[in-house]
């Protein structure tokens, strides 16, 4: 057994720190005010490489494996969520479904600007009325002569309406029973990019809902084989959860860095308020939810990299990572007092940031689901 | 062109440094990170390279340690890396770093030498200095800027009221202060090229040195005592009652800030 992570990697996390130090953190409390979505920034992120990590060198990517990905992501969500989904999502559902269920066509004609980080593609699989249940997806693609013409819209889509976003991935029924996959490019005629949502955290992050209407596309922007839609999104999904899990254990870190100083410096009662128990116990079990999420998330990325099952190791490590993150976000919170409900507070904009991860790519609900499936229970989907 | 960039292995300056008792001399951990001020060399180095097709060799003298701090400037995208590590230049003062650092340079050709101004660590602001006299080419030092053009190098030198524009023909030693340009983070690919990159180890002797030339016993410079820098005093607070700024005037003028 070894808990080390490579000289490599090591290397690269001090890297990616100093970076999210220097172009992120300073910037993260406007951007959280004003709801911006900092496009130089992403850039930035894009020219470090970080979303080619994962990604073939004949594309430009850095082969690197996926316990790789998810330092990168820990440590941008340790100062700034909004910054970290933008990369997760970016990578986890806009490039790697082109990666991995592409032609070579596809892969030629969409991956070299995406892997290098000078386009962002999102994936378009939640619907007004089927988010949990994203089988029950009522957008329509049928087939006419040489174009697919879909109908239909998709909600809550990361990525898809910023000025670098280049396509969006969506599920799209094209026929009874049957799901499948397809591109379409961001400029496409009938595809309307709705104004960005009002949300509670995530506010420099890109989300929009999105309208199909008599939305044509090319027959061969059809991605991977016709019908396979909900097995590819499923397979997308248990990457992509260990990838939030990674997220979450970022936030956890920011939470006990941010507490433990605080406790330290702050006085009540003529002592640090870290003198009392109640405070210095509260860091203790931030302590110990960082660490676990952290084995959790890491023992399921290295899974992955060794090609062993990991589904459900991926849904144990983002159900406890979440929820633990949720957990921090708010004992944090309280450490801070006042100041901790204030916006400004990094740990305030980490608490209303928080909730998503118990929401997105797969509820808290979702994942026990998946766990207890695992574990061989006739519990009902 | 042929950039030789002078790169410096400190002990990172967020951790306690510790010092040996007998001599004073800084303990060099097997952690050792490239001094910040070196990330400015070396990116001038990679961008002069670029635009001139040319190479970027990195010269350092410390203990080898993990070679994490050469890693780091090769992460960066330097082509390779010579170190001149050995117990025998132990105490080797900043002249005979010097002269160890002109031999390496000089041994494997070079067009222009890049430096910090002073090292994080040890702060003595001569050794580029002592480098141009001991190749015998001219040095820019304090650059804020630079530009390369065929054989000419011309710098902005930075002076306490603005800037000298200085030029020289090449080979010639090059100083380049912070901010002269925005250093590069390594990428990930950069990290794992850097461990194919060759990293020549020398010792003392291999460059020619014997060893009452070098260390301790080749140097005039010893270090005689090490105080503690005093606390820190606290600061004065001004009430204002209207006529605050009158004093905090004062303050400024008296500090020669104003
Ligand atoms: C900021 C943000 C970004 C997002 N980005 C994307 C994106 O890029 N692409 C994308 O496709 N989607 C995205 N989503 C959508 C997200 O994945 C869905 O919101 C999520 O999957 C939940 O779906 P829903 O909102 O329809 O909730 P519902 O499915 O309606 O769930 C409502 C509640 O019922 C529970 N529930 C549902 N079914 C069951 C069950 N069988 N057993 C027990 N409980 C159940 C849920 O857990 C939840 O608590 C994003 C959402 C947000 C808020
Ligand atoms: C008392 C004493 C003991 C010492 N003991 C040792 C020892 O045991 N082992 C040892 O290896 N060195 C030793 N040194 C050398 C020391 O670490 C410095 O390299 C040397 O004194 C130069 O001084 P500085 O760092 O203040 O240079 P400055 O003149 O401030 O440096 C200016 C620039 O020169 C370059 N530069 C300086 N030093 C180096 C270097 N070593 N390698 C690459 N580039 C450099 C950097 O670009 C730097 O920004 C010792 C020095 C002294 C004074």
């Amino acid at each position: 057994m070894d808990f080390e992570f490579s000289d490599e990697q090591k290397a690269f996390r001090k890297v990616v720190r100093e970076f999210a130090e220097a172009e992120i953190a300073p910037y993260a409390e406007e951007w959280d005010r004003t709801h911006e979505f900092p496009t130089e920034t992403v850039l930035k992120m894009g020219e470090l490489g970080l979303f080619g990590l994962p990604f073939p060198a004949e594309y430009g990517g850095s082969e690197a494996d996926f316990t790789t990905l998810c330092i990168a992501i820990e440590e941008l969500a340790r100062v700034d969520q909004s910054m970290a989904i933008t990369l997760e999502a970016g990578v986890g559902l806009g490039i790697n479904p082109i990666a991995v269920y592409g032609s070579p066509e596809q892969k030629e004609r969409w991956l070299p600007d995406l892997v290098a980080g000078r386009s962002l593609a999102a994936f378009g699989l939640t619907e007004p009325d089927a988010g949990s249940d994203a089988g029950a997806t009522k957008t329509r693609a049928i087939l006419d002569g040489d174009e697919w013409v879909i109908n239909g819209s998709k909600a809550f889509i990361t990525n898809s309406g910023t000025d670098i976003t280049s396509l969006v991935t969506i599920t799209a029924r094209t026929g009874q029973d049957e799901i499948s996959t397809i591109v379409v490019p961001a400029d496409t005629p009938g595809l309307t990019v709705e104004p960005p949502y009002r949300k509670m955290g995530w506010h420099a992050s890109d989300t929009h809902g999105l309208r199909f209407d008599d939305c044509r596309v090319p027959k061969e922007n059809l991605l991977g084989e016709r019908g396979r839609g909900f097995h590819q999104f499923l397979a997308i999904l248990d990457d992509g959860r260990i990838a939030v899990a990674a997220m979450a254990t970022g936030v956890l870190q920011a939470c006990l860095e941010h507490s433990v100083a605080y406790a330290k410096e702050r006085t009540a009662f003529g002592r640090p308020i870290g003198a009392n128990q109640a405070i210095a116990f509260k860091c203790a079990d931030l302590e110990t939810m960082t660490e676990a999420a952290r084995l959790l998330t890491y023992k399921a990325a290295w899974l992955k990299d060794q090609g062993l099952p990991f589904k459900q190791a991926a849904a144990v490590a983002k159900l406890y990572a979440a929820e633990a993150a949720v957990t921090a976000t708010r004992e944090a919170t309280q450490i801070f007092g006042g100041y901790g409900f204030m916006d400004e507070t990094p740990v305030a904009r980490q608490y209303r940031d928080a909730k998503i991860l118990e929401i997105g790519e797969g509820t808290n609900e979702i994942q026990r689901l998946v766990i207890s499936r695992g574990l061989g229970l006739p519990v009902e989907r | 062109m042929k950039i030789a960039v002078c790169a410096k292995q400190i002990p990172d300056p967020a951790t306690p440094y510790e010092l040996d008792p007998e001599h004073h001399w800084i303990v060099r951990p097997d952690d050792q990170i490239l001094d910040d001020t070196d990330r400015y060399g070396v990116e001038i180095g990679l961008q002069l390279a670029e635009a001139s097709e040319g190479s970027v060799t990195l010269f350092s003298m410390s203990p080898a340690g993990n070679l994490q701090g050469i890693r780091q400037a090769l992460a960066m995208g330097a082509d390779k890396a010579v170190i001149v590590s050995d117990p025998a230049l132990k105490g080797s003062d900043a002249l005979v770093t010097a002269k160890v650092l002109a031999r390496a340079i000089q041994q494997e050709g070079f067009d222009l030498v890049i430096a910090g101004t002073e090292s994080t660590d040890g702060s003595a602001g001569v050794l580029p200095q002592q480098l141009s006299e001991l190749l015998e080419v001219p040095a820019l030092t304090f650059a804020k800027a630079v530009e390369h053009d065929g054989d000419t190098i011309r710098i902005h030198r930075q002076t306490p009221d603005g800037y000298d524009e200085v030029e020289a023909t090449l080979p010639a030693v090059l100083t380049v202060t912070a901010g002269v340009v925005e250093p590069r983070y390594p990428t990930f690919k950069g990290i794992m090229q850097a461990k194919q990159k060759p990293v020549e180890q020398l010792t003392a002797a291999d460059l020619g040195f014997d060893a009452t030339e070098v260390g301790a016993a080749g140097s005039a410079q010893y270090v005689r005592s090490v105080t503690p820098v005093p606390a820190r005093q606290a600061g004065e607070i001004v009430e204002d009652d209207g006529e605050a700024y009158r004093k905090i005037l004062e303050v400024l003028e008296q500090a020669k800030v104003v």
